[in-house]
């Protein structure tokens, strides 16, 4: 068991730390806690035997759940909320098996521990991939069941009953002749039991909370601005740190003139890094005006010359090379060379930011034998390494508290800022909190792969394709993250996710892969992920297809979805849901797309009109998804309702653009969002099912780039095969 | 030394003349209810009301305010009754998803609504677009101004 990493005495009583800790679902109230005055999480709620638990912790039954005396449930969420409603889910599955209300159920970050709280579909710990529902669904109802059946067996020892007498109920145990115990009364005998293995879990009919639309469990403290997220944090002596980083990835800090940001008022320290300057101060206006202040030098590196143009050159270079076979099928070259028509398009996508609207921040303090971060991440384990790494520390003398996210979108995938956080405060004797400011968010974000797909097609002579070949180039995102989960031929299965096993029926089929790294910008997760690049190119050119062919769109892709009924059935309510079959009046159009993305089935909808100006107005949008059984229908609405205004957003406007090395956006008026004005109504529709849960909180945002293309090309005759629409001079009228 | 009257009570803040009314609800007050997403109200995270009008904190110099001006911040805008209902339609309406920028999303819809209570599509519009919402919560948001506006 880990130790107690801080050689200061445990200053607060464990009681006091675990209200501290306890009070915000979902989220810890830190302006009480101290730092290194508590034990680490690891200590505090892992692996706790109830002979070394102190009477007033909640007893541990097993990695996810405690239970206090008072009957309070605890669930340690391996996944961090950042607004996809999970924690509320997983909650709900606790409640579900462990019978008690969802309100009895209070949720708990993990702490960083891979044995634990790895991810069984993304083999570590992470938030992302829309995989939280999916690897947890079993796992969480199974843990929720045996301490059921734990307390049950508790209760009916001590009445000297058989448990099959008893049951549990509403946090009760209920035994013969009426009797009860509550859970908090069980909890100790009950932990002393052996697990029991091969739970049974309760079948759907028998639901009483999964499936019922509840209220999230984080949203009263969002509402009433008590919510506190990483930036909010406050603890005793901190003081506020902003950054400037070599603009030109590579570059390094030459010199810096510090003394005009040093007289500035409130500013306490400038500190160096090899390739970034910070300022703290008393508040971010110090640190701000001081970072204005300094004079910096930078040696620029080998990436100073790197434009966007040279960039794309490269990427279409890159053609010419071999790659990796993602999937083959038939003998492409004849069926295309037999076929009645051949068909060929190329597709384009570009870089973008993730622009969360709370930027990158982390609290961090650093002592010469610990570090303890307050921080919103995806990624605890990396983030432990990473600041680990620049406190020139080993990982266990590392605390990670994790945080409510404000916006992840993949960007808190990555620990690049939680490692500078870490490294900042290795130079000062106090807590900082490391402020991104907006213009260096957009600039040193790491970005959505710039893809470009070409296809080739072969149509027979009813239309239907005979022959299928595409390839892709583009960064692979896993050859930088996770080298090692990449073969030595550099096939990325995230790049080619959704093109390497299309939906439709493609007798004869090739797909490639040539990864090609752009130089001054670095490429990372961005929500929807793979299946955002794959159904984009894929919905678009079988959109193409079904044009050349003289074929309604909806129609063409039924044929071609013969073995996915389940792609059927959504594609068929859309269809309905949008009037597909009514006639529109010139200038209007629809434009469908549907997919298998994250193990969910979707199909969207988009109508519009286009005006002579070029003005894009969505008068519908719809969306289907069957993503399985549903925990709680209101977040899945909620998440394919803002996941697909999401891609939508970048769909219509988003371009990452480098210039001289550096990247050209900067905030919110050259990188703009989907605002209210421009949003439209979505309309989601759920198909019933009980079929194992899909991922749904990147779903929606895959689906709606290819929708709208194929809309506007419905409406205007207009095929845009370039991201984002505005390129061609389109807006939001 | 500046007196600001911030939720009816009043403060003596020691902070420089050019300081934004942002940095010092959060860093000096530590009223951390007003977020911080841009700094060239671009975004609207930082909306509070200034005599009942929505104000950008994050451009707002505190030497600007005058004494006697009330500042009305997220924390306390619930003490009021058409405060308290948006709020409570926020919850109703299940709008909230990461939850960053719906202090200035309330702030700014209750502005909105206190000069126009029958606010209907074309107001929520102009009203409710200085917001930006990154998780594009902007369905329930209408959704949530309207069951609230008198329209
Ligand atoms: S922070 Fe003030 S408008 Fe964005
Ligand atoms: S709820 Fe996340 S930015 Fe609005």
């Amino acid at each position: 068991m880990t130790k107690n990493v801080s050689a200061h005495a445990v200053s607060l009583s464990r009681r006091k730390l675990l209200q501290a800790s306890g009070i915000a679902a979902g989220g810890l109230l830190l302006a009480t806690a101290l730092p290194f005055s508590r034990r680490s999480y690891a200590e505090q709620y892992v692996n706790k035997g109830p002979e070394d638990a102190p009477l007033d912790t909640p007893t541990a039954l097993g990695a996810f759940l405690r239970i206090g005396h008072d009957g309070q449930v605890t669930l340690i969420s391996p996944k961090i909320e950042m607004g996809q409603g999970v924690q509320t889910g997983f909650a709900m599955m606790v409640a579900e098996e462990l019978n008690v209300t969802l309100d009895q159920v209070r949720v708990q970050e993990a702490p960083p521990d891979e044995k634990l709280y790895g991810d069984k579909l993304l083999g570590f710990q992470a938030t992302g991939g829309s995989s939280s529902t999916r690897s947890n669904w079993q796992p969480l109802r199974e843990a929720a069941a045996a301490a059921r059946l734990m307390l049950i067996q508790a209760a009916a020892n001590q009445w000297g009953v058989s448990p099959e007498e008893c049951r549990a109920e509403n946090g009760k145990v209920i035994g013969p002749g009426n009797r009860e115990l509550v859970y908090g009364a069980l909890v100790d005998a009950a932990a002393k039991l052996p697990v029991p293995e091969n739970v049974p879990l309760k079948k759907p009919e028998d639901y009483k909370v999964i499936g019922q639309p509840l209220r999230r469990l984080d949203t009263p403290g969002k509402v009433n601005g008590s919510a506190k997220f990483t930036i909010d944090l406050q603890l005793p002596g901190m003081k506020i740190a902003t950054v400037n980083a070599c603009p030109v990835v590579g570059g390094t800090l030459v010199s810096v003139d510090d003394s005009r940001a040093r007289a500035v008022p409130g500013v306490r320290d400038v500190v160096k890094l090899d390739n970034a300057v910070a300022v703290i101060g008393d508040h971010m206006w110090a640190a701000l005006k001081g970072l204005k202040a300094l004079e910096i030098q930078w040696d620029m590196g080998p990436n100073a010359g790197i434009d966007s143009a040279q960039i794309e050159r490269a990427l279409h270079a890159a053609f010419d090379r071999e790659g990796a076979i993602a999937a083959e099928a038939g003998d492409i070259n004849k069926a295309i060379a037999g076929a009645s028509s051949k068909i060929e398009a190329e597709y384009e996508m570009p870089f973008l930011a993730h622009a969360t609207l709370e930027p990158m921040t982390c609290v961090a303090q650093v002592r010469e034998d610990a570090c303890e971060l307050w921080v919103g991440t995806q990624v605890p384990v990396m983030a432990q390494q990473a600041a680990a790494k620049a406190a020139g520390l080993p990982p266990e003398k590392v605390i990670v508290n994790n945080q409510l996210i404000g916006g992840g979108f993949g960007r808190r995938l990555e620990a690049d800022f939680i490692a500078q956080a870490a490294a900042i405060a290795k130079h000062v004797d106090y807590p900082i909190k490391l402020v991104w400011t907006r213009e260096e968010d957009t600039a040193h974000d790491l970005y959505r792969p710039h893809y470009i797909d070409r296809f080739s097609a072969g149509l027979d002579a009813n239309g239907m394709p005979v022959g299928w070949s595409h390839t892709i180039v583009g960064a692979s995102v896993m050859a930088r993250f996770a080298p090692a989960a990449v073969p030595p031929n550099g096939l990325d299965a995230d790049a080619v996710e959704v093109s390497n096993k299309p939906i439709y029926k493609l007798p004869n089929l090739k797909v490639r892969y040539v990864p090609e790294a752009p130089k001054a910008i670095l490429n990372s997760w961005w929500r929807g992920v793979g299946p955002l690049h794959g159904a984009y190119v894929m919905e678009s050119f079988i959109d193409e297809l079904a044009y050349a062919a003289k074929q309604d769109p909806v129609d063409y892709r039924m044929k071609l979805l013969g073995d996915h009924p389940r792609a059927q059935a959504v594609l068929k309510l859309a269809a309905e849901k949008a009037n597909w079959s009514q006639k529109l009046p010139t200038g209007h159009g629809r434009g469908v797309a549907v997919q298998e993305v994250f193990g969910s089935y979707l199909a969207t909808v988009v109508e519009m009109q286009v005006d002579a100006q070029n003005g894009i107005h969505i008068t519908r949008l719809i969306c289907v998804a069957d993503c399985g059984e549903v925990t709680n229908p209101t977040s899945v609405h909620s998440q394919l309702e803002g996941g697909t205004m999401f891609g939508l957003s970048a769909a219509l406007y988003n371009e990452i653009t480098i210039k001289d090395g550096h990247v050209e956006q900067s905030n919110f008026h050259d990188y703009r969002q989907l605002r209210m004005s421009d949003a439209p109504p979505v309309e989601t529709h759920i198909i019933p099912s009980h079929e194992v849960p899909g991922g749904i909180g990147e779903a929606g945002t895959a689906m709606i780039a290819p929708a709208l293309v194929n809309a506007l090309y419905a409406a205007t005759g207009k095929r845009i095969r370039r991201l984002p629409v505005a390129r061609a001079g389109y807006h939001v009228a | 030394m500046l007196t600001l009257n911030i939720n009816g009570a009043d403060h003596q803040v020691d902070v420089p003349d050019d300081m934004p009314l942002l940095w010092v609800l959060r860093d000096v007050l530590g009223m951390t209810g007003t977020k911080y997403g841009c700094g060239i109200a671009q975004c609207g995270a930082c909306t509070v009301h200034l005599d009942g009008t929505a104000v950008r904190a994050c451009v707002l110099p505190v030497s600007n305010i005058a004494q006697g001006q009330k500042i009305v911040t997220i924390e306390a805008v619930g003490k009021s009754d058409l405060g308290k209902k948006v709020q409570d339609a926020w919850l109703e309406h299940e709008v909230v998803q990461c939850g960053y920028c719906q202090s200035g999303q309330i702030m700014s819809a209750v502005a909105l609504l206190t000069q126009h209570p029958d606010a209907g599509d074309a107001e929520i519009d102009a009203g409710m677009s200085g917001n930006v919402c990154r998780c594009c919560t902007y369905t329930r948001i209408r959704g949530a101004i309207k069951s609230v506006s008198q329209a």
